[in-house]
């Protein structure tokens, strides 16, 4: 037999204090034959001198610490450990109280499987559904809800089916991978190691089966390669290798790799370790990569495959469990600890707290210890960051405290979306199928027919005072004269309305243009030409924006006029004030614009009349077949 | 084991090496504590582990109490020199002449283990220190962290420990301020003999059994060197045994073994039914009592 090649299963055990979660532990240590004598004669006396009873009192396995013991409470998670022939155990036993959701987290956040105690008299309670979220929130992909204290309910089937339905019912709402359920009597050791005999009809597995056998060879995400590099090794000239874990992926050696955020690309050359050169690394493997040439890459860069990138963003949000003794402050700037990164960021907002008792969303008010919330970051340099939900290593990062030093929160990113998501909250794949159903039986064909024109969306950007608008509504002015329908969207006359709860912070910018694309998208569904003049100075937020519209119906146009014209020519003081430092995020002076790579048309602002614009923009229509079908002709 | 899988001991090398990089990128001044034992045996492995090629980028440090068995200080310099480590030796003042049995294990502990340690630490401006202390080994130690925080006294305060999530180990520091870092937290004792099988590591010859000339004493087997001494009415005896744990001559028992080889002491420890610990009289002196010395500043 070879007892090295065991799988290691980490699990988290959340309940509240009378749901048997310590007599559970101790009762799997003791049946499974993990507890020392020593500690089970120490056991005893302690049993005998505190409770004057002659039966185990399990719970003092597991109150490590004097202050726990003297108070009856657990305050702190607890790492405990066994193993039985099949695998090897890491229990994190975290305490269940509601002030404790900043432990629960602590646990789950390593665990493979989290095992849920309900107690079968009081069946699913707040409690439980907390214990529930946080898990989920965690992304712990496996879940047993072990329903406890079946002894105390006569082992009877009904009460365990009826607690099974309510528990799936609610669960149903925070798609939970895999979720088992088993009954059980940790006092008595019925379905905790051995299958018990008093409740037949159950014929499921014992916890311990379960903990044994459950598959957990694709919690892993083997597919996006991510290897933060950690530390540099250099021991002389000759040579020089990349030492970091594997978060995500395969690397192997002769793979092209890209380095972030340099995007330098190179060829591994070796896997080095201590005990020799390995042709393939994957998580959680510790391996120094060396690549053909020299390249300036240092810790906190990331090697990842050409085709295969992570999000490279300065600004992201993500469900943040806050830990701090002082609420978050929205107007101080933290430390943010990304894979092998730190560095500092600002919160722009915080979206709304849920209240993690009845899941409800609640206005955002600044979080405070063991409040979780969706929280809006700008870090100081871009990240190198995937969805938590689909990468647990890139996904996931600390917040500390720049005054105190400490750890005062954790994050998990949320996925962004092509913009179409981005952070809006988004309905559930399943009721934007149903909503698709319901489109109505006139034909784009129809509409273009009836109105004489192929709708198209005319996306105006360049720098704040390149004269977008003004272009805009020249051009509408005509498409009008020449019989089309169109409608102008700015700034200003959507910022009135339609995004007015938004503000200038780089997710209200985003989430203003997203809107923005939809509206474009729903007039163009219509048969509308939507004219949209707006700075939208981000490549990658016009790529989404396009994706929304549809690119078949995009038309970008730069209106590209130098920067110091635009500020000579803006009455507003907002380019003085930019440059005074007082606007951030303003394009050009205080973020960048990037230019679009592939216009469809480029008018210089600053050197042509209205009506050339327009006239270049109209015949630009024309070869996109915009105006081709029947408008009329004026001399 | 199907493909892209890790045996245990191999994710368990994986994490301590992910620490020890992340330690010796973040720190200014690192240290690996030294003991001589088998955790330090593995993790001194697992430190050329994560450097390999290079050299170990911190030094090792030995607090000697100066009550160590002497063939724990030949295996120590022979080891270190073998492998090309820069040992510090630090001892107190009084190593050697604070006589245990005089004063009790806590006192003597107290000074010769926990103030040595923190002297050397502070003399060599040493801002994180790596120890070979596992979670399992005792109940207090269950909840520790992997950096264990510690004020500009080097204490342990229970409450004001920063929680942990994921491999993020938070590395902020004031000044003065120190952490103690352990890498085999999720190790057991178990999977530490079973590392020293598979990659062969070099351990001290006391862990092995072997006819042995003792002194039975409260139901402990104490060596019969200096500075134990036979009582009026104690005989000395002759047993088959081995050290579990090693520690200072005075408070370190031994098992009565007939395990010979490392295979054989694996197979003792899938089959033992007491904690290593309770060969280190130390830890019996009070209810708490490796509570109460973590919180003055030892390991």
């Amino acid at each position: 037999m070879n007892f090295t090649q065991k799988e290691i299963l980490r699990f988290s055990t959340c309940g509240s204090i009378d749901d048997g979660k310590s007599t559970l532990i101790g009762r799997l240590l003791h049946d499974s034959k993990n507890v020392y004598e020593d500690h089970l004669a120490s056991l005893q006396e302690t049993s005998r001198r505190r409770n004057f009873a002659e039966e185990l009192d399990f719970s003092l396995l597991t109150d490590g610490l004097k202050a726990e013991r003297e108070q009856g409470i657990t305050i702190d998670v607890a790492y405990r450990y066994f193993s039985t022939p099949r695998r090897t155990f890491i229990i994190a036993d975290t305490p269940g109280h509601e002030q404790y959701t900043r432990n629960m987290a602590t646990g789950a956040s390593t665990a493979n499987l989290a095992v849920l105690l309900i107690d079968a008299r009081n069946g699913v309670t707040i409690q439980t559904k907390r214990h529930a979220f946080i898990v989920t929130l965690l992304g712990v992909p496996h879940v047993v809800v072990a329903i406890n204290k079946m002894d105390a309910v006569e082992y009877r089937e009904d009460v365990y089916n009826a607690i099974r339905d309510a528990f799936s019912d609610f669960a149903q709402r925070l798609a939970i991978p895999d979720l088992r359920f088993v009954p059980m009597s940790a006092l008595k050791g019925d379905n905790v190691v051995t299958r018990s005999t008093s409740m037949p009809w159950y014929n499921g597995e014992s916890l311990l089966e379960l903990l044994e056998s459950v598959y957990i060879g694709s919690d892993r995400n083997l597919v996006d390669l991510r290897f933060p590099v950690q530390y540099v090794v250099r021991p002389h000239m000759d040579f020089r290798g990349y030492a970091g874990t594997v978060a995500s992926g395969v690397i192997r050696t002769g793979d092209e790799v890209l380095a972030l955020p340099s995007q330098q690309v190179s060829r591994v050359k070796a896997l080095v370790t201590y005990d020799g050169e390995v042709p393939e690394a994957y998580p959680p493997m510790a391996v120094t990569v060396v690549l053909e040439d020299e390249r300036d890459i240092s810790r906190g860069d990331m090697l990842v495959h050409r085709h295969n990138l992570p999000q490279v963003e300065r600004h992201f949000e993500a469900m943040v469990v806050w830990m701090g003794d002082q609420p978050l402050d929205p107007a101080k700037p933290y430390w943010l600890k990304h894979t092998t990164q730190t560095l500092r960021a600002r919160i722009d907002e915080v979206r709304y707290r849920t209240d993690v008792n009845t899941l409800q969303r609640m206005p955002a008010a600044p979080l405070t210890l063991n409040e979780i919330g969706r929280v809006v970051f700008t870090a100081t340099k871009p990240l190198f960051v995937d969805a938590y939900q689909r990468n647990r290593e890139t996904g996931s990062f600390i917040i500390i405290d720049t005054t105190t030093n400490a750890t005062v929160g954790a994050g998990m990113i949320i996925a962004r979306e092509p913009a179409g998501r981005l952070p809006a909250q988004t309905a559930s794949s399943a009721t934007a199928a149903d909503m698709h159903a319901h489109s109505g039986s006139i034909t784009p064909e129809e509409r273009a027919r009836q109105l004489g024109q192929q709708p198209a969306t005319i996306w105006l950007t360049g720098l704040v005072g390149a004269g977008k608008t003004a272009i805009a509504y020249a051009l509408e002015r005509r498409l009008f004269d020449l019989g089309a329908t169109c409608v102008v969207l700015d700034g200003e006359n959507v910022r009135l309305g339609l995004t007015r709860d938004l503000d200038f912070s780089a997710a209200g910018r985003a989430e203003h243009l997203r809107r923005v694309a939809e509206v474009a998208k729903l007039l163009n569904a219509n048969g509308v030409i939507a004219i949209c003049a707006f700075a939208s100075p981000d490549a990658a937020q016009r790529a989404q924006i396009a994706e929304i519209v549809g690119a078949k119906r995009f038309i970008e146009v730069f209106v590209n006029a130098p920067l110091d014209w635009c500020a000579q020519r803006d009455t507003s003081g907002l380019y003085a004030k930019a440059r005074a430092g007082q606007l951030e995020n303003f394009p050009g002076v205080t973020a960048p614009y990037d230019p679009p790579c592939a216009p469809a048309l480029t008018l210089p602002g600053a050197e042509i009349t209205l009506d050339d614009a327009v006239a270049r923009l109209v015949a630009t229509l024309r070869t996109h077949k915009v105006l081709s079908i029947a408008v009329k002709e004026t001399p | 084991m199907q493909r892209y899988a890790l045996s245990h001991l191999q994710q368990l090398e994986a994490e301590s090496i992910h620490i020890m990089r992340e330690v010796a990128a973040e720190f200014e001044r690192p240290v690996m504590l030294y003991s001589i034992g088998k955790d330090s045996a593995v993790m001194v492995r697992l430190a050329q582990k994560a450097f390999h090629p290079g050299k170990l980028p911190f030094p090792l440090l030995h607090v000697d109490t100066g009550y160590k068995f002497p063939e724990m200080y030949r295996f120590r310099d022979q080891f270190t020199k073998e492998i090309g480590a820069e040992l510090i030796v630090h001892k107190h003042e009084n190593a050697g002449h604070l006589h245990p049995f005089d004063n009790g294990c806590q006192k003597c502990a107290n000074i010769l283990k926990t103030q040595a340690l923190l002297d050397a630490l502070r003399l060599n401006a040493f801002d994180a220190a790596f120890g070979g202390a596992r979670r399992e080994e005792e109940k207090s130690r269950a909840k520790e962290r992997v950096y264990s925080f510690r004020d500009q006294f080097g204490q342990w305060d229970p409450k004001n420990q920063r929680p942990e999530l994921w491999q993020l180990y938070n590395a902020k520091l004031h000044k003065g301020e120190s952490i103690r870092v352990f890498p085999l937290s999720n190790w057991t004792e178990l999977d530490v003999w079973q590392y020293i099988q598979q990659e062969s590591i070099p351990v001290v010859p006391m862990y092995f059994a072997k006819e042995r000339t003792m002194l039975e004493r409260k139901g402990q087997l104490l060596a019969l060197e200096w500075p134990n001494e036979l009582k009026s009415g104690e005989k000395p005896v002759t047993v088959w045994c081995r050290f579990r744990s090693l520690g200072c001559v005075p408070c370190t028992g031994a098992v009565r073994s007939r395990a010979t080889t490392i295979a054989q002491i694996v197979e003792e420890m899938m089959t033992v039914r007491t904690s290593e610990r309770a060969t280190r009289l130390i830890d019996h002196d009070q209810d708490g009592s490796m509570e109460i010395k973590k919180r003055e500043g030892y390991f």
